[in-house]
């Protein structure tokens, strides 16, 4: 199905003119080489964007290709607490794992072709590479897909020699830039309209879902997805339900994963199932990461969207909902400023009161409602579909190859 | 006759890693900052807000009004409206007067405490030429409808200020071109800072279609 998804494909559903847009922008770039390097061909937000984006660049009659860097476990070992580290999370990291980590970065520089006009270098694991630049004329970007506002600094001053030798860096909102002496660029995520989690389903499998899950038909349904993490304040979403519910008859469906393989996220699933006791109207969904179309239905029959992060990276199921023409209420927190703009494409909320009160008032205005589904959708077709996302890269292509 | 060729654009945002938390240090930022930061922020505002505006028309007001909660800078700046003939130091001047006049009356300064700092951006703008042209009146309306919104960003905000022409590329098109002074007219009496740019579109549509039917 996806291989049959093309530029042309997104013709009616990106904003009108888009796609000649892109069309334009890529013959100036007609015979550029483009190179995406990341670690994992599977799995994670990064390789779900390159399956989807690297066709549409050859699409576009770019010649691109993908490549993953590969290690041990001992690697990922390595490349992961890197990753929490650089989220802000303290990790001990001694000199032999340095060590390993630019060795296997090495040995994968050896047999890699890293030769194109563009090269794209995605996260930490392969930012060493940059030393297996041999084409002087061509550019090198970092993209840094994770919140690096805090970092460990031992584990960034590491980072950074390897960062600094780039072309330029790009961060996916402003505040996860950091002091750098290359220019560092915006690019914001964006979510695929053509993906089993987005695309349009008909109305009755999205009830067949919603049967499935015993969720109850008879009333409003306010819905959150995200993994069970205490950052993204399930527990929250449950205090703000109990005071609607004092006013308005609803049910709760907290919908998420990560509890199985993740002993922090068995904690918050534990004490989400004891905060919600006996209630028959919080319904608690922990999904295996493919239900991607279980997501989609629950989206579309919900009534309110939350994404009450307390810290949050971009938050694109923010996206995600306001797509399906849904109003989201969402933490005033990371890229969900950016995602909402307050009484127009959603609320943001700084507590549990707020987002209740948001709540009701979503619930007992539809027409307000209506309204602002209407504006987030439009919102999110010009900010955050993914035909922005290779506009974005298009034109930064341009311009760093022809500097 | 010289057909009009639509031109899109595309904007690439760079961080420059300067920030303000509280409105003493975005005054100071806004007196540093390149013509490029003073544009973005006033003025691309636009080209990320195709469809809806946002509650000010520029992100200093915004900022001052949501994250650092003083409605009264927000509002204040949000009046500053560039007119015809302005640079970009004009508005970088008329800025820090606003914040300066406006600090002078308070005794402490306004900070973020529960929002967001602001970031100083900076953009530069590529032309795009689309397939899109038009000789006369009725296919540049037709044109105009489907063109992608940021040819009419580039025509209006970028030829009259970056490109320094003093007015929209339509304007002078329809009067040199067309001789359609009056119709140029209307079009430069739009506040182009009151309208998304589909609500650009949608007015500008509106009159080429009264003057086709006239």
């Amino acid at each position: 199905m996806s291989e049959q998804i093309t530029w042309e494909s997104y013709r009616d559903i990106a904003p009108p003119g888009t796609v000649d847009l892109g069309c334009r922008l890529a013959e100036q770039l007609r015979g550029k080489r483009l190179l995406h390097v990341n670690s994992t061909r599977w799995g994670g937000g990064v390789a779900e964007m390159l399956h989807r984006m690297v066709p549409l660049f050859q699409d576009l009659g770019l010649e691109t290709r993908w490549d993953v860097i590969t290690g041990n476990p001992a690697f990922y070992q390595v490349t992961k607490s890197f990753h929490n580290a650089l989220q802000g999370d303290p990790q001990e990291i001694s000199r032999d794992m340095y060590d390993a980590y630019l060795k296997t970065n090495r040995q994968n520089g050896r047999k890699m072709d890293l030769d194109a006009d563009l090269v794209v270098i995605h996260d930490p694991q392969p930012a060493p590479l940059i030393y297996k630049r041999r084409n002087k004329a061509s550019a090198w970007l970092w993209r840094c897909h994770i919140d690096a506002s805090r970092p460990q600094r031992k584990v960034w001053s590491f980072l950074k020699e390897h960062v600094a030798k780039y072309d330029g860096a790009i961060f996916s909102l402003p505040h996860f830039a950091q002091k750098l002496s290359i220019p560092q660029y915006l690019m914001y995520p964006s979510i695929d309209p053509l993906s089993d989690k987005n695309k349009d389903l008909p109305a009755e499998e999205i009830s067949n879902i919603v049967r499935r899950f015993g969720i109850p038909d008879d009333k409003p349904m306010i819905l959150q997805v995200s993994r069970f993490d205490r950052f993204k304040d399930p527990l929250g979403c449950i205090e703000a339900y109990r005071m609607v519910k004092k006013h308005n008859d609803c049910c709760l469906v907290l919908a998420g994963g990560g509890a199985a393989d993740d002993p922090e996220g068995a904690q918050v699933l534990a004490a989400v199932q004891d905060a919600a006791a006996q209630d028959p109207d919080i319904i608690i969904l922990d999904l295996p990461p493919d239900s991607n179309i279980e997501i989609n239905a629950l989206q579309r029959a919900a009534t309110v969207v939350l994404q009450k992060s307390l810290k949050e990276g971009f938050g694109l199921t923010v996206a995600e909902a306001m797509w399906k023409g849904k109003p989201v209420i969402g933490g005033f927190v990371g890229g969900i400023t950016v995602q909402i703009v307050y009484g127009r494409t959603g609320f943001t909320v700084s507590c549990v009161e707020g987002c209740a009160y948001r709540i009701r008032y979503l619930l007992n205005n539809p027409d307000v409602a209506s309204r602002i589904s209407e504006s987030a959708r439009e919102y999110t077709r010009r900010n955050f579909l993914v035909t922005r996302h290779i506009i974005d890269y298009l034109s930064l292509m341009a311009a760093v190859t022809t500097s | 006759m010289k057909a009009f060729q639509f031109t899109g654009c595309v904007e690439i945002k760079e961080l420059t890693g300067r920030r303000a938390d509280d409105e003493t240090r975005l005054m100071e930022l806004i007196e540093e900052a390149p013509d490029d930061a003073i544009y973005y922020h006033t003025h691309s505002y636009f080209l990320r807000h195709f469809y809806i505006s946002g509650p000010y028309p520029n992100d200093f007001a915004n900022w001052a009004a949501i994250q650092v909660r003083d409605k009264v800078l927000g509002e204040k700046l949000s009046a500053i409206t560039p007119s015809s003939g302005y640079s970009l130091n004009d508005i970088r001047a008329e800025l820090i007067e606003v914040i300066d006049a406006h600090l002078s009356t308070l005794k402490t300064v306004p900070s973020v405490i529960y929002g967001q700092p602001f970031h100083l951006m900076k953009s530069r703008i590529i032309e795009i030429p689309t397939q899109l042209s038009a000789g006369d009146l009725r296919a540049f309306r037709d044109a105009l409808a489907v063109v992608d919104a940021s040819a009419i960003y580039n025509h209006i905000f970028e030829a009259r200020l970056r490109v320094k022409k003093g007015r929209s590329d339509f304007a002078i098109w329809m009067e040199e071109v067309l001789g359609l002074g009056e119709l140029a007219e209307s079009i430069e009496r739009i506040d182009a800072y009151m309208y998304s740019l589909e609500g650009l579109r949608e007015k500008i549509l509106l009159l080429c279609d009264q003057a086709i039917r006239t």
